[in-house]
């Protein structure tokens, strides 16, 4: 218990930056994941084959495997970043693909009408997606987005194996400078990640009621 | 005069399902036509392909001249003239009963915001609805909803306007405010495309009458001479069944 307490700012600074990937990939994927989302319902048939193309191919790829193809495949066209922005980059895109499901779910679940209404008064396709249908999408996916970045919290840790000094680092380092307390410091960890966790999905309770409040 | 809306030759299939058959159709600047017949005859997707909500497969459509543009900006641009008040009202949801009327102006036509407020007023106290302004539509009663719809139609300044069957979602006691809003616009000069069940709105405000089966218009003529001299089997059948009681 005492290596946890002794070493609370090595948690502190390792899950400082689990948080900051979490934000930041989230905001990446939720931009990504819409335009993607925006492509499948186009009226332009190569935009939603990209966009269904993207889907079916990052969704069923191993994280692990797209932060090597990230780390790996940036390089070669000459994209050199640091690890933690690598991270952030590969985080991004595949949390796009479950975001661009979930937003394309809720684009489904706004009435046809909406949108029929929407070009009656002359507004274009882009209008009527950004100015009527995303904002109600949004309001009915607010419980799956909440799942998904739950799950991208939690798979910050792969940036770990890519030399990033996140939460799961700090653990490890942590387990292997204490041996005797390596339970603990597992436990600990599991802890934050279990708190941030809860606090995400507070957070994201709270938006849903007051979403739902104003209407 | 050139005629606002004109329909030749217009086909279209649902599938196998053969649901326009060689339309034409004319209406005059400041004409008030009601298309009536009975469930699936094609009257709603008339309505809708005339604002290009369906695609045709053959013929043509022309507004104030002008062929219906492909898919695009253009035919944003003419869709903003026409204005179309629907079934189930669709108003925006997520938005209040003056943004409703707002929002067209602003975003399509670029009306800044304060003058798109003063004139969606107007229109609400127009169909008498101004003490709902700042109400969500779910708030609203349906025939309350539907005038905010004409409302909103209205605030494009339309070159005509389309009803697809605008009172049949409504409770019985709705419908009137809802029907004489509509005849108060018929009787500005409006040009109006009803689709509708309302036979005491077709006598009172239709300047033509269009009756249709089966993806075919059987008759056309004055709401008087439809009534009362109606010349197709299939309308002396349709009005006996519907006027009997």
């Amino acid at each position: 218990m005492d290596a946890v307490l002794d070493n609370l700012d090595v948690f502190v600074e390792g899950f400082t930056t689990t948080v900051s990937l979490t934000l930041l990939a989230a905001v990446g994927a939720l931009v990504l994941g819409t335009l993607i989302a925006a492509m499948r319902v186009s009226p332009v048939p190569p935009l939603r084959w990209v966009g269904a193309a993207y889907v079916t191919l990052v969704r069923n790829t191993p994280l692990t495997v797209v932060f090597f193809l990230v780390v790996f495949g940036l390089p070669e066209v000459d994209v050199i970043l640091s690890f933690y922005r690598f991270a952030v980059v590969a985080l991004s895109l595949y949390t796009a693909a479950f975001v661009a499901e979930a937003v394309r779910s809720g684009i489904n679940s706004v009435a046809a009408g909406q949108a029929e209404a929407s070009r009656s008064v002359g507004m274009t396709f882009g209008q009527t997606l950004r100015l009527v249908v995303l904002p109600q999408a949004f309001t009915n996916i607010i419980p799956p987005l909440a799942s998904i970045f739950i799950a991208l919290l939690k798979n910050t840790s792969i940036a770990y194996a890519f030399g990033v000094f996140e939460g799961t680092q700090a653990m490890n380092q942590l387990v292997n400078a204490n041996g005797a307390d390596v339970i603990a410091i597992i436990a600990a960890a599991a802890f934050i990640y279990l708190a941030l966790a809860l606090l995400a999905s507070a957070l994201f309770g709270l938006l849903e009621r007051t979403v739902t409040a104003s209407r | 005069m050139q005629p606002l809306v004109v329909l030749e030759g217009v086909n279209k299939h649902f599938g196998s399902l053969h649901v326009l058959k060689d339309i034409d159709l004319t209406v005059a600047r400041g004409e008030v036509v009601v298309v009536i017949g009975p469930s699936g005859s094609g009257k709603s997707t008339l309505c809708r392909t005339i604002n290009r909500l369906e695609t045709i497969d053959s013929g043509t459509i022309l507004i104030d001249g002008q062929p219906l543009p492909e898919e695009g900006k253009q035919l944003a641009q003419l869709r903003s003239k026409v204005g179309m008040v629907f079934q189930s009202f669709n108003l925006f949801a997520h938005k209040t009963v003056l943004e409703n009327v707002t929002l067209g102006p602003i975003k399509v036509k670029g009306v800044k915001k304060a003058a798109a407020e003063k004139r969606g007023r107007e229109l609400l106290e127009r169909v008498d609805i101004a003490s709902q302004a700042d109400k969500y539509p779910a708030q609203l009663s349906g025939g309350q909803q539907q005038r905010v719809a004409i409302a909103r139609a209205l605030a494009m300044d339309p070159m005509v306007m389309l009803f697809d069957e605008p009172t049949s979602a409504l409770d019985p006691e709705m419908i009137n405010e809802v029907l004489d809003v509509m005849t108060s616009l018929a009787k500005s000069g409006m040009t109006m495309v009803v689709v509708t069940h309302e036979m005491g709105f077709a006598r009172r405000a239709a300047d033509r009458v269009v009756f249709m089966d089966d993806g075919r218009i059987v008759e056309s003529n004055t709401p008087e001479e439809f009534f009362s001299r109606p010349q197709s089997d299939r309308a002396k059948d349709f009005l006996s069944k519907i006027l009997s009681h």
